[in-house]
């Protein structure tokens, strides 16, 4: 089973890195960026085919490891 | 005292921390991460600087569960003392041994350079020899440097007076420029409820000796020497 833990920068937590990518964007002039926010994407092959299980364990990576929720949020989809 | 320097795949400011400790009387041993245990009779543990796991995921978020680091929690929990400097403070933010988490530089850039830190109490076994409000001339070295936390932490944080340094100029003033990296409030390192954890992003141990231009660095390990 594939699936995808996605790692994002919460609301208010300022993001330079977005920031510096969003002024190379202004600069290659392309229309209609309004704002950047960089993240990160987890591609996760799992074991046996009960998605729910496999939904608990990859939160539980989440929390423990892939995401510091003091600044990101998280989210686990099963491709 | 006793202290043992962990050292992470990474980590390169093991011997550095080792010299300013040996010169501060203490005797060190280095412990790898992958250990379950403390040697007997540690006093203080010392997460030194560097790029644990080549700064991976984020700076300190694979160091930080090491198996080590369970013996960490439990020597803090006993009241030993526990410091981390640079990339060990980024360890031990991720570890949950203390709050908030270290971003990037406002400005993004990597700063390596001298920088002028303000002691904020001289009453904890890290700062007792300084001067209350001292201002020290140490260096930072760092990419993630951003001190951030929920509002409520740093509320909670300033409230009990859990602020160790913050960043000021040689005249000890703190704001503008001379805050290097946007931390919020200026925190350069901050204590843990009961002030044995010390987490900084300054190196200390880089000047403890009058060859590199300065000793003020000193004053730290000679504190905890007295400490224990």
């Amino acid at each position: 089973m594939k699936a995808r833990v996605t790692v994002t920068l919460k609301t208010g937590v300022l993001d330079p890195q977005g920031k510096a990518i969003e002024g190379a964007l202004h600069s290659l002039g392309i229309a209609g960026v309004a704002s950047v926010r960089q993240g990160k994407i987890f591609d996760i092959e799992v074991d046996g085919a009960d998605a729910e299980k496999a939904k608990a364990a990859l939160a539980a990576a989440s929390e423990q490891l892939l995401a510091n929720t003091v600044v990101e949020n998280y989210s686990v989809e099963i491709l | 005292m006793k202290a043992a320097i962990v050292l992470f795949p990474g980590s390169n400011r093991e011997g550095d921390a080792a010299r300013a400790l040996r010169q501060a009387g203490a005797e060190t041993t280095i412990v790898w991460h992958a250990e379950h245990e403390l040697p007997a009779g540690t006093d203080l543990m010392v997460l030194p600087g560097g790029f644990s796991y080549g700064d991976y995921l984020r700076c300190g978020a694979i160091a930080g569960r090491a198996n080590i680091m369970d013996a960490v929690r439990r020597h803090a929990a006993r009241g030993g003392l526990v410091l981390g400097i640079c990339n060990g403070f980024q360890i031990l933010c991720e570890s949950g041994l203390l709050p908030g988490v270290l971003m990037r530089n406002r400005d993004l850039r990597f700063i390596c350079k001298r920088q002028h830190l303000r002691v904020e109490r001289n009453d904890t076994a890290f700062t007792r020899v300084y001067a209350l409000h001292q201002a020290i001339d140490v260096a930072i070295a760092h990419g993630e440097g951003n001190y951030e936390a929920h509002e409520e932490t740093i509320i909670q944080l300033e409230g009990q007076g859990r602020v160790a340094f913050r960043y000021c100029d040689a005249q000890g003033k703190i704001g503008g420029a001379a805050n290097p990296n946007g931390s919020t409030n200026d925190i350069a390192g901050i204590y843990s409820e009961k002030f044995n954890v010390l987490g900084m992003m300054p190196h200390p141990e880089n000047l403890i000796d009058p060859l590199v231009g300065g000793i003020d660095g000193r004053g730290l390990f000679e504190s905890l020497f007295r400490a224990a």
